[in-house]
Parts: structure tokens; sequence; C-alpha cells
């Protein structure tokens, strides 16, 4: 088997991957079929030759019979053993093509980097216009030039072949030039050519093979095209398009005769593919086909007993709320919590921790195959299991205002639509009411605004026109997932401003999530710390500084430096990492990280208990609080 | 608006691009003109064949102006191009001009119809796919989608227009095999040139679906609530098409050069047969004409359609180089 001695492809590894993959049913399939067409290929005119050449004026232009298979042709030899003999022209001219523009490819893809400046980018900037060209027009053009027959036309499809392999060459050494050990190599005096032969080709030798493949089916199918068309392989030599060519007038008389070449053509052309798709599997080019798990049914995970008192005129109730995904995996473990109505209620907790999906899950807007399960879950009295309709009672601002607005509508039309959908508004009231609600969010030429595009909008002013479509109905709560995250410092100060505005004005909750724990001070009145999918601490944000008993959160608020912070201290971190989703699910998340934690901690989960007024923790060590009774620690070594 | 033609970042793209076409219709032109300088030995007497007298390879060298020295044959060949004018067929003796004038409406009649089929089916066809398995859904019709889509893609055009003709022309006479007649005679050669690019159209769309549907704005239209006509039409259609044209825009130059193929099985009195038998009979000037044609009309539409694209996304004339 032939190798590299390349050092930098790991060819050993190549062949290692290949041979895995040849183990697979894929790479199965594909041997076997060039192990078949290379039989056919090579035995074929030693066994058939004769019979193909055979002239029977006895049985001119006959249909499928016995002794004919797909019958004869107008000098009455066997189309099946000229179809077969025809297979080793066919390859042979294939590959004698593909040599032709996979070397003329490599040699004008590598030339930018070995010749200078001026003329590497005269080579580049010829190959951008020949790609430009459609293939069979340039085959055409070369076929006039190099001559009808089949040498002619293998010089002209392999030439016709070398733009596109050397734009991909030259993408490629683009990138690899630009890297640090080309950039050392030059440094210490390596040649051009010698970097060319040891840096360069061995870092492009899996992609040129694998486009080799795939321009080899091309070729394959080229060539056929350029027989049949009477301009490539002339009688008497035949192959595949030629034979075609030569059948395609006796179609009434012998339809299979004249497809039979064609189908030739065809899974021969299929055998490349397949090549081609054991190399890109080989060297991981190729995205699987299976990205995730099918989802399975809505599986019956017993909700927890409803709770027995429930907040009365409580805008958003949410027992137990859970979010799935089909591997098991848990992103939101039993989140109960209640929104007040016109309440600013702050989320708070670190990336991961659930606080995203809550959010989503409270607007029905959990990603596929994503499975949100309550045991309550209601918005302003109704039930959202049975009747999702949202309408525009809930508003959402999301995190990243770049890609929230859509690119191709005018901002205007964006907002004017939910009026239009919801509200029952012809089109120019709603026009006008978009222009009005962009004017609230003092957006300023609201009208001349409203006909741009979110391109022309900078970041805040995206932000403000995504407010603004939440506030186009009558919104009762508005969920602001991260508003600020993406914003400058000083813009970040005007949105916040803003939702504080639109709270006073329409009456409306707020929901802010945040790991920013100042935003949430600001802004918000009462605050849940989410850590692994739970909530661990509900507390009033005056409480936040000082005041909170859950270790997680005082590591929180600590990791926040202040204007009093000594600027030469380190940082204050919490030390460890947040469990993922998937991790084993015993005792209490934080206790892997927690100064205070004890075996209890690790071995028996911490309820989320009220305690005091209107607050409530998880923990079995809260600091400073005074716990009822029932669930105050009682173990030994917490008394110690 | 003087100022705003150096500003606007469409100004400078269309500039480039207008910039881009000029220098490839000039390789075009060029490359045509070198064309019967390139071609080993006497092209002159390749054509006329060896039988003719050398009396009448002088002649047509003359009328051709290839004794005149390469510069002003250029000049000539540059001046003539501007007026119109091609030279004349070595074989028919007719203007090439006239020929292609007369060839050309046949094709355009199989190619523009294509064209306008090929969009209308791959993509609906592509974004019901994608919306049907998106995320996993479907599976198996997921695997059925790609893999009757991979495999049309894998038979070049012209196969699929015999077994067209074998399977409705000779099985199943409906449609006529051969040349072109009343409307039935254009069902097939349109069928050839419609059916594997609409099926690779349709993949690439599919895949640009599933992109925007995945993008955090299709997410805010999701929160909007709104009905699913207005969900994917209004907001994914325009996203997806911008960047599925831009792939496909290749398939569009192809099929232009699939017509050379299609119309060799039907007989078809378009082009592409004409260019098919001028380089078989070594009719050089007439070659020369039609991919002069060809070349033009394939830089064309990659202008328009980039042009097109520009418009309708303003983002991707500051995306495009």
């Amino acid at each position: 088997m032939p190798h590299l001695p390349s050092p930098s492809v790991p060819s050993s590894s190549l062949l290692h991957r290949l041979r895995r993959t040849l183990r697979t049913p894929l790479g199965v399939t594909a041997l076997t079929a060039c192990i078949v067409l290379a039989v056919v290929a090579v035995l074929g005119p030693m066994l058939f030759g004769a019979e193909a050449d055979r002239v029977d004026t006895n049985a001119i232009d006959q249909g499928s019979s016995m002794a004919h298979l797909l019958g004869t042709d107008d000098l009455g030899r066997d189309i099946a053993a000229r179809v077969v003999v025809a297979t080793r022209l066919s390859l042979e001219l294939t590959l004698q093509a593909t040599v032709i523009g996979v070397v003329g490819g490599l040699l004008l893809g590598v030339a930018p980097t070995v010749l200078g400046r001026r003329l590497g980018r005269l080579v580049t900037a010829t190959v951008g216009v020949l790609v430009a060209f459609p293939g069979l027009l340039f085959v055409l053009f070369l076929a006039t030039v190099f001559g009808v027959g089949s040498t002619g036309a293998m010089f002209a499809i392999g030439v016709a072949t070398v733009p596109s392999m050397a734009r991909l060459v030259q993408n490629m050494t683009a990138s690899i030039a630009g890297s640090d050990y080309v950039a050392a190599a030059r440094i210490l005096g390596v040649g051009r050519f010698r970097l060319v032969s040891r840096h360069l080709l061995p870092n492009i030798a899996e992609p040129s093979a694998l486009f080799a493949t795939q321009a080899a089916a091309g070729i394959l199918l080229s060539f056929s095209g350029l027989s049949f068309l009477g301009l490539g392989v002339q009688a008497p030599q035949y192959d595949w398009g030629r034979l075609l060519n030569e059948q395609l007038n006796g179609i009434y008389v012998n339809p299979v005769a004249a497809l039979a070449p064609g189908v030739a053509v065809v899974l021969t052309g299929l055998t490349f593919g397949l090549v081609g798709e054991v190399f890109a599997k080989a060297s991981g080019r190729r995205a699987p086909l299976s990205r995730q798990q099918p989802p399975s049914e809505q599986s019956a995970m017993a909700p927890a007993p409803l709770p027995d008192e429930s907040a009365e005129g409580a805008l958003v109730q949410v027992h137990d709320l859970r979010v799935g995904f089909p591997d098991g995996r848990e992103a939101v473990r039993g989140v109960s919590l209640t929104i007040g109505h016109g309440e600013a209620l702050g989320l708070v907790g670190e990336s991961g921790s659930g606080k995203s999906l809550t959010a989503l899950a409270l607007a029905d807007l959990v990603p596929h195959p994503g499975r949100v399960q309550a045991a309550e879950i209601t918005f302003d009295g109704h039930d959202l299991r049975s009747d999702p309709h949202l309408g525009t009672t809930l508003a959402m601002v999301f995190q990243d205002p770049m890609a929230s607005l859509n690119p191709a509508l005018r901002v205007g039309r964006q907002l004017s639509e939910v009026a239009e959908v919801h509200l029952g508004s012809t089109r120019a009231q709603a026009r006008a009411r978009a222009v009005d609600r962009l004017s609230a969010v003092r957006i300023p030429s609201a009208a001349r605004r409203a006909r741009q595009r979110p391109h022309e909008y900078s970041g805040g002013m995206r932000q403000r026109a995504v407010i603004a479509m939440g506030l186009m109905g009558e919104p009762k709560l508005v969920i602001a997932d991260e508003p600020t995250t993406a914003l400058d410092v000083t813009v970040q100060q005007q949105v916040l401003d803003l939702l504080a505005e639109v709270r006073t004005e329409t009456g409306a909750a707020l929901l802010l999530i945040s790991h920013d724990l100042a935003v949430v001070a600001q802004v918000c009145e009462r605050v849940l710390v989410m850590y692994a999918g739970r909530i661990v601490e509900d507390l009033p944000v005056a409480e936040l500084v000082g005041g909170a008993a859950h270790p997680y959160t005082r590591a929180l608020v600590g990791a926040i430096p202040t204007m009093t912070t000594d600027p030469n201290t380190e940082l204050a971190t919490i030390p460890g990492r947040p469990p993922e989703p998937g991790d084993a699910d015993q005792g209490c998340s934080f206790a892997p990280r927690c100064a205070l934690a004890t075996d209890r901690c690790r071995s028996t989960r911490p309820e989320l208990v009220g305690f005091d007024t209107g607050r409530r923790v998880a923990c079995w060590h809260p600091v400073g609080a005074v716990l009822p009774l029932d669930v105050r620690p009682v173990d030994a070594e917490a008394a110690s | 608006m003087t100022t705003a033609l150096t500003r606007n970042p469409w100004a400078g793209f269309a500039l480039r691009r207008c910039w881009r076409l000029l220098v490839s219709l000039a390789v075009l032109v060029t490359a045509s003109f070198a064309m019967i300088h390139l071609i080993p030995g006497d092209p002159v007497r390749a054509a006329l064949g060896t039988t003719a007298s050398p009396a009448l390879v002088a002649a047509e060298k003359h009328s051709l102006g290839l004794d005149q020295p390469l510069l002003s044959q250029y000049v000539t060949f540059l001046g003539n191009l501007f007026r119109g004018r091609l030279g004349e067929s070595i074989s028919t003796q007719l203007p090439v001009s006239q020929i292609i004038s007369s060839r050309l409406p046949a094709t355009l009649e199989i190619a523009v119809p294509a064209f306008v089929l090929i969009l209308l089916t791959a993509i609906p066809l592509g974004m019901s796919a994608a919306v049907l398995t998106k995320d996993g859904r479907r599976r198996r019709g997921e695997l059925a989608f790609t893999t009757a889509t991979g495999l049309l893609g894998a038979v070049p055009e012209y196969l699929l227009a015999v077994g067209l003709v074998a399977a409705f022309a000779v099985a199943l006479p409906i449609f006529p095999a051969a040349s072109q007649g009343g409307p039935s005679s254009y069902v097939l050669p349109v069928l050839s040139l419609t059916v594997i690019p609409a099926a690779v159209l349709s993949r690439i769309v599919r895949v640009e679906t599933l992109r925007v549907l995945g993008e955090d704005y299709m997410r805010t239209a999701r929160a909007k609530r709104l009905p699913a006509r207005l969900h994917y039409l209004r907001h994914a259609l325009p996203n997806l098409l911008t960047s599925s044209l831009t792939l496909g825009g290749m398939l569009f130059t192809s099929l232009l050069a699939g017509t050379v193929l299609i119309e060799n099985v039907f007989a078809w009195p378009g082009l592409g047969a004409t260019i098919v038998t001028a380089i078989t009979q070594k009719d050089y000037p007439l070659v020369q004409g039609i991919v002069l044609v060809y070349g033009s009309a394939s830089l064309l539409i990659t202008f328009a359609v980039d042009m097109a694209l520009g418009l309708a996304d303003p983002q991707s004339t500051i995306r495009g180089s």
C-alpha cells in the first residue's frame, strides 16, 4: 500500500480511518462496486471482445433474445457484449482526463505561492474568470481546438477540470500559507519549492483526493456526453457515450439497447460518488446525516402533585416546570415560580443554569426536540398546557438584537404584522401603530426608520425596535432574556431605562433574565437565583447584598468587584464549574463547589422552602436564615 | 447623488460586478478570437478537406482574414463584433449572425420554460421537505428525499432525456420523440432540462431552509405567533431565497449548456444542435459565433442573478467581494 512519509500529515491515521470506514455498509458497497468495475474493465475485453466485434448480417437490429440479451446493433453485433467491453475504454479515458485535471489544477493552484506576487495574482484572477463559464461550453471550445476524437476529448475534458480544481487548491493553500508553521518555515529560510513539497502538498492531499473522486464522476458523465454528441470517441472505437449515440436512432426498435449504456454510465458515476463518500467520511469532512437522536414520544413523566396554596391573583403561576431532551438530559429540573401583576422579577444564574429555557417554556418557544412538562403553568388565568395561545399579551426581548430581527424585511413591516394578525388592524392602521410604537421607544424620525431594514439600525436601536414590537399589543408580561448583554455599556443603560419606562406606562410585569446581578438589582424588585436547572434562592433585591442565605448567591454577589474593591487583590471567583445537565443528580448540585458542604449536602437534595416573608432558599446550611423547625439542619456535623 | 455613489455600498458592489463582467467578456471575446489560431496545423485546410485546391484554401483564408497580421486581425474582429458581424459560415456560406438569430429562439423556447419550472418546483419542494424534516423529524422521509434527489443528481440530463423518450414516446406513445412541432413536442425536452437541476436545487433549498429556520429572527417570528403561511412565506422565504440563489446561480448557466445535449437528443433545431454540427464540420466561424453567444449569455445570467440578489438583500453587497 502506498504511503506518504510526510511529517505533517498523519497518514497512518488516514489509512486507519479509511480502513474503519471501509467496514461500514457504505464502505463495503463502495469497495464491492469498485472491484466489480475493475474486474469488468480488465476481463471484459478478453472474454467478450470477439463477440462484441463479430458482425452478423443475419441478426441485424434484433430485439432482446436468449442469444443476444440486449439485442443487436445495425451490424448484428451483440449490444450486451459491447456495453461490457466499452467499460475499459470509458474508464481509461475518464482516469486519464482526471489525471490531467488534477495535475493541472495542482500546478495552477500552487503557482500563486511559488510565483511572485504579481504573477500569482494574475493566475488567481485568470482562474477566477475561467470558473465563471459553464463547464460544457469550455469543453466544447477546447474540443474544437484539440480536434474531434478520443485524445482531443480527453485533453478538452481534462483541461476543462483544471480551473475548478485550481480554485480549490488556491483556497486551501491560501489558508495554509497564512498559518504559523508555514510562517516559521519561511523565517527559517525554507525555499519556495521545498515549502510546497514539504508543507503545502501534504496538507492538501486529503481534500484534493476527495475532489479528484468527485471530479472523476463528473468527467465520466462529460466524456459520455461528448461521445454521445459525436465529438468524443470515434468509430470503430466505442465507449458508453458512443454506444448511446449509435443506439439512440434505434430507440423505437430496441429501447433497452439505448438505455443499457446509459445505465452503465449512471452506475459507474454512482460508484465514483460512493468512493468519494468513503473518502469524505474517512477524512471527516461530511456532516453526519443524523445530528440528533430521533425524538421519542412525549414520555409520561409523573408531574409532582399540585401545591395546595396557589397565590391568588398572580399573573404567572408555574409549578414543577421541567424541560428535558430526548437523550435524557434535563436542563430545567422542577422550577416553581409566581409572577405578580406588574411585578419586576429577576432570574439570575450562570450560563447553562436553565434560566433561558425556563423563560422560553413560559413563552411556549422551547425549540424541538425539547419537551416541556409542568404540574401547573398558567398565564393570566388560563392554562398554557391546554391553550398555548398567548396572542400579544406576552412580549419577548432576546439577547442578540443583531440576529433577532429579520434581515430581509423592513422594520415597520415586522412590527405592523403583529397588529394585523392579532388585533385585526388594517394594513394602514397597523403601519401607523408601528410608527407610533417606534417613536414611543424613542427611535428618531420613526416614519422613515420604519421603512428601513435592520442592518441600517444600530444595535441599541434594534433592541428598542424589538421592544417596540412587544408593545404593538398590550403586553401583560415582558420577558427580556439578557437584553443588554450584546450591547455597548452606554447603550445598556438606555435599554434598561426603556424597559423600566415600559413597565410604568403599561403596567406590564417584567421577567428579566441576566447573569449580571447589577442589571437585575437596578431594575427588579425580586430575584430568583438558578443553579443547575433549579431555583436555589428567592429573595428581594434589597437583600441581595449582605442578606442572601444561599452560599451560591453569596458567592455570586462576592464575585462582583465594586468601587471599594482593592484593585490589587485578585478577583473573587467561584471555584469549580457548574454541573452539566446530564451529570448525576444527587444531593445539592452546588455541594462540590460549596465551602459549607457536608455529607448531607452530597447525599440529600435540599428543597426550596420558605422562611421570613416571601423568601425561599434550597440549602441545608443557609447563612443567617431562620428556617422553620422541620427543615432546620439537625445533623451532628452541622452543630459542631 | 454623486457622493452617494462613492459611499453607497450597493453602488460600489454594482461597480465591482460591472468591472468583473467587462473583464470576463474581454476574456471570452479574446478566447473566441484566439480559438482558430490555437488549432494545431492548418485549420482552413482541415475545414475544407484534403482534396480542396490550394487556390480555394488561399481564397478562404483571405476571406477569413487569416493572411493578415495577427494584431490587425484582432482589431478587425473587434470592429466587426461591435457592428454585429460574426463572419460567414464555411460550410453554408451564410452569415453566422443570421444562422444564430434563426436558431436561438428554439433554444430559448425550451430553456426559459425550464428555468421557470425549476424555480417553481425546487423552492416549494425544498422548503416543504425542510419544514417536514426539521429538528430531526420524519427520519425516513428525510432519507427518502435526500436519496431520491441525490440519485437524480447523479444522472446526466441527456440520459434522463433518453429515458424519458423510452418511457413516454416509445413505451407509452404520449409525446413525440423528437423534433420541434406542436405544444406536446416541448414537454419532453423541457422536462429533461428541468428535473435534474430542480432536484439538485431543492436539496440546496432544503439545507438553506433548515439554516434559516434555526436563526434567531425566526424565533422572534415564532414569538409573534404568526400563521404558518406568514411564518414561512414572509419570514423564511426571502432569507433562504437569497442564499439558495447564490449557490444555485451556477445551475442556471449550466442549464444553458444542458440545452446542447438535450437538443441533440430531441433533434431540436436550436443553437446547441448547430454548434455540435459546426464542430464536427470544422466550421470555425460558426463555432466562434455560438461560443460567444453561449458564453456572454451565461456571464450575463450570473451578473443578473448577482445584481438581483444585491437589490433583494443589501447585506450581500457587503459580504460579497
